[in-house]
């Protein structure tokens, strides 16, 4: 095979015979000490060697990118895992070591207990929470601990990207750090202590922060009933298992970002390490995220404006946290996921780090440039027209939305596979019995932000369609006639099979569209149309100018015969979810109409009642 | 159960359920759509002016079958011949058969004649030994496309049209990131090349069709084309993409064009794009080096150290200067193109 390694990644120099470890073998950094581990393509390592190369190196990459200012708070987002747990275990050592190398942040420990989502019994959650409540008194930072069935209390401002304060340049930077080393001085010349880093193993009390009365943040105060039963269904209703781990990430990063707002945390770290970036770069990929790599597996990560996320493991691999964590004892906790023993082809995401991880075995340097590929990507868009004003952004995960240039919008990708039937639309369906604030107040937030509901990039749905549903699409197409705004609408119609409950199958397109939304829009618009009950089409119009239709004009004249209740569709709730949808994208255009009056659905003049 | 209608004309029978969206079609409609989305392919991308002479790189594959007789421009048929026994001579049989059908001038051109008498197979003996890889597929690549290049201007064409599908473009993508190609991915993406410093203008209309497609589409319209695999095809890297393609799209069907944009949409640091090309010192062809990656993979294989132009640095070639800093990462290798 061509072998990666040597012809990419490797210097050119021929490979050097491979070396025995034998019993001679030393360090390769001190030459004293016996070698316990062998990182990368065979430098052994002493303990010690490694534990201080260990520590440089989270040292280092803190470092370089001078994004943590001192005394800033810095809430670390821990899963109980052992990169998380090493995370957090560096940052207790780098917290009491000498003062002049002293880490100075503030930092605090947010865990989520996501046993609901994962189908874990009751007695099982309380276990494992027990298991980290000993863990988190022993760390002795002010922790968090948050169920995820709390997302359903969340308030529509996690959705909404806060305007940053402006970045620090370097000599804010250093200015800052100074000026906090003299504080320091003088403090310590006082006899005052030190800031108050380290709690002493107390909850957030102790924090002079404010309580968000509407999240109380007793960490003794399960969830309830109804609202784990919420969720189950909530994760249910989602058909894939990729989808639910989407979903799972989207849920998880709003709630931390809630807990670090409501508590005044300006940065967020987690454990991804070297290995989880490369598998998380490569499903992103596949997953149509090409666009936001970099901020997906970039150290920093701003999109939610005054919160950053960072990465401080990124350089990291499983290998040396597995072997430091087995070395140093660092304590951890297993907690089952969303995919624990679930089968390699279930999702995108176990597909590629079996490959991943396979592929690593034969090429040892797969990884490390997967993950210096990664280092070369750019939070810009491709075509730098980076002066543009900013434009709409997925109301998910914040990313901007892939607007083609002829004016179709479509959405972040990833973002609308999720199970946003039920999600976004919550307050229409009957199954969540408090429509959560959180998500009562996404039309509202629509007029600031563009929805995820737009039509997906040629998402075909994951099985065939159901007969009604292509019934009901020669009923929609015959209504919808000749211009290529109704034929929008029309399509977002078709999102799913027409049952009570829409699922996870938000829009997608036909397949016979499916060009819609490809790089170059393909002839899809006008496939399948030969005998098609629609002569009158004028398929050179479409031809000439499909998006541009479609984009501009598109809201304004939404096809309101397609939200009608279809043939296809006789329940009630989807007619509801379909008008939703209608009023939505009108409402994200910013027509100079007014507010979308309710289950109003206004006829597209011209066209007459919907055959049947 | 019988099968049901076809949703389109909903007469005849459905004779498949189209890959990615389950749409149960017959077979003439099937071909129509497919037809209709090819075109719309090339028209809406303004890859193809009208009266422009397209030389159509023909494998006797079932790709480069399906491409021939759909678009209305003056085609040529160019087929390459790389010598490898067992599998080109019996795919060229089916090119001539395909030109005799469609009617279109065959022009064949062979490694042979072009390169010196290097054929792959001899490339093959050439660098095999030492328990390294032959790296057969990067020889065959870059000079595949020199050949092509060379057959099109025999032939008189402004354009040169290729067969790769939407799997293929997938797997390149995926290849090129696990190969930390920076420089490839920076350049990849979009519907092929407008024909940069002189070399001819390239286009892939059917690089939004699935493999899928292809294979039905030649099946309902009675191809004839040739389906096995190349002789070097096990050692190539490519095949791990495409093992890890077939798995992700039965898991996800839309990941293959979810793949294909995501590389559309790549933003790389500046310092990781490709430099602009120049020309090739010997050849005059497009070069971001002094010798073309062509001239300078014969020129290794001519001095009896093949491995010279593979890897970082080239070294050993008599090239005006190093490489310019900035492109550390540069790996002149192409991916391997597979056999279609």
């Amino acid at each position: 095979m061509c072998q990666v390694g040597e012809d990419y990644a490797e210097p050119a120099s021929e490979e050097p015979p491979p070396r025995q470890p034998g019993r001679e073998q030393k360090c390769v950094k001190c030459k004293e000490g016996l070698p316990v581990v062998v990182i990368r393509a065979g430098d052994a390592f002493c303990r010690d060697c490694f534990k201080a190369f260990y520590i440089h190196k989270f040292r280092a990459v803190l470092g370089k990118n001078r994004l943590i200012f001192p005394g800033e708070k810095v809430l670390l987002a821990w899963s109980g895992g052992p990169s998380s747990s090493s995370m957090v275990w560096q940052v207790l050592e780098g917290l009491s070591r000498e003062s002049a190398k002293r880490l100075r942040f503030v930092p605090g420990i947010v865990c989520i207990d996501e046993g609901a989502a994962c189908g874990l019994s009751p007695e099982a959650r309380a276990k494992a929470l027990a298991e980290m409540k000993l863990i988190l008194q022993t760390v002795g930072f002010p922790w968090h601990v948050v169920a995820l069935e709390e997302v359903f209390d969340l308030p529509p401002s996690v959705l909404r990207c806060f305007a940053q304060e402006p970045v620090g340049t370097e000599g804010a930077y250093k200015a800052a750090v100074d000026s906090f080393l003299q504080q320091q001085h003088v403090l310590g010349a006082e006899g005052a202590g030190d800031s108050p880093s380290l709690a002493q193993g107390e909850e957030q009390l102790s924090w002079p922060c404010t309580q968000d009365p509407q999240n109380p943040q007793s960490p003794d105060r399960p969830p309830t009933a109804a609202q784990t039963e919420a969720l189950s269904r909530l994760f249910d209703s989602v058909k894939t298992l990729t989808a639910k781990e989407e979903l799972l990430q989207a849920l998880r990063t709003h709630l931390i970002l809630h807990v670090a707002r409501t508590h005044g945390y300006s940065k967020v770290m987690t454990g991804d390490s070297c290995t989880r970036l490369a598998i998380k770069l490569m499903t992103s990929l596949a997953l149509g995220r090409g666009a936001f790599l970099a901020w997906d597996t970039g150290f920093s990560d701003e999109r939610h404006g005054d919160v950053v996320v960072v990465r401080p493991m990124r350089e990291h691999t499983l290998k040396e946290v597995a072997f430091y964590n087995h070395l140093f004892a660092v304590p951890s906790v297993f907690t089952p996921a969303l995919d624990t023993k679930a089968p390699e082809k279930a999702s995108i995401h176990r597909l590629m780090e079996a490959f991943m991880l396979r592929l690593q075995d034969q090429f040892p340097s797969t990884v490390s440039t997967v993950y210096r590929t990664s280092e070369k990507l750019v939070k810009a868009p491709r075509d730098g027209c980076a002066a543009g004003p900013p434009g709409p952004r997925c109301l998910l995960c914040m990313c901007a939305l892939d607007i083609d240039t002829a004016g179709l919008c479509l959405p972040s990708p990833g973002c609308s596979e999720e199970g946003t039937g039920e999600w976004v639309l919550g307050f229409s369906s009957p199954l969540v019995p408090s429509a959560p604030l959180y998500l009562q107040t996404v039309p509202r937030l629509l007029g600031l932000r563009l929805p995820c509901i737009c039509p997906r990039r040629s998402p075909p749905p994951h099985r065939p369609l159901h007969p009604a549903v292509l019934q009901g699409w020669g009923g929609c197409r015959a209504a919808v006639g000749g211009p290529g705004p109704a034929r929008g609408a029309a399509l977002l119609s078709q999102g799913g099979p027409p049952s009570p409950r829409h699922r996870a199958a938000v829009l997608r397109l036909p397949c016979e569209h499916e060009g819609l939304a490809l790089p170059g829009p393909p002839a899809a618009l006008h496939l399948g149309r030969g005998p098609a009950p629609q002569p009158e089409v004028p398929t050179p119009t479409l031809l000439r100018e499909p998006w541009g239709a479609l984009g501009r004009s598109a809201c304004g004249a939404t096809s309101h015969p397609a939200a009608s209740p279809g043939p296809a569709s006789s329940s009630r709730s989807r007619s509801t979810w379909l008008r939703t949808v209608m009023m939505r994208r009108r409402l994200a255009r910013a027509e100079p109409e007014d507010e979308c009056p309710g289950p109003e659905t206004p006829r597209v003049p011209g066209l007459g009642p919907l055959p049947r | 159960m019988p099968a049901p209608q076809c949703a389109t004309c909903h007469k005849a029978r459905a004779a498949l359920r189209r890959p990615r969206s389950g749409r149960a079609l017959c077979g003439a409609c099937f071909c129509a759509a497919f037809e209709a989305e090819v075109l719309h392919t090339v028209v809406a991308g303004r890859l193809l002016p009208s009266g422009a002479v397209v030389a159509v790189g023909a494998s006797g594959g079932k790709d480069s079958t399906v491409l021939a007789p759909r678009l209305g421009i003056s085609l040529r048929l160019v087929a390459v011949d790389e010598g490898i026994g067992g599998y080109r001579d019996a795919a060229l049989a089916a090119v001539r058969r395909q030109a005799a059908r469609w009617e279109l001038p065959l022009t064949v051109v062979a490694y042979a004649d072009l390169f010196g008498g290097w054929t792959m197979d001899a490339v093959a003996r050439s660098t095999a030994g030492s328990g390294r890889s032959r790296a057969c597929c990067t020889f065959c690549g870059v000079l595949r496309r020199r050949a092509l290049e060379e057959g099109a201007r025999l032939v008189g064409a402004t354009h040169i049209v290729t067969g790769h599908n939407a799997d293929d473009m997938a797997e390149t993508v995926l290849m090129n990131f696990l190969r930390g190609d920076a420089a490839r991915l920076a350049r990849g993406g979009g519907l092929g090349s407008p024909g940069e410093g002189g070399a001819l203008p390239r286009c892939r209309p059917l690089q939004l069709a699935s493999q899928k497609e292809v294979v039905l589409y030649a099946h309902f319209r009675r191809l004839d084309y040739f389906s096995e695999e190349c002789v070097y095809a096990p050692e190539a890297f490519r095949g791990h993409a495409r093992h890890l393609l077939k798995l992700l799209e039965a898991a996800r069907p839309s990941a293959v064009l979810d793949l294909v944009h995501s590389a559309e949409r790549l933003a790389l640091a500046p310092a990781a794009r490709p430099p602009a090309p120049g020309a090739c010192s010997r050849c005059g062809a497009l070069a971001s080096r002094a010798l073309c990656q062509a001239c300078a993979l014969l020129d290794g294989l001519n001095r009896g150290r093949p491995r010279l132009a593979i890897g970082k640095g080239r070294r050993g070639l008599d090239e005006a200067g190093p490489p310019r800093d900035g492109e550390p990462e540069r790996a002149p290798a192409p991916d391997a193109v597979p056999a279609f």
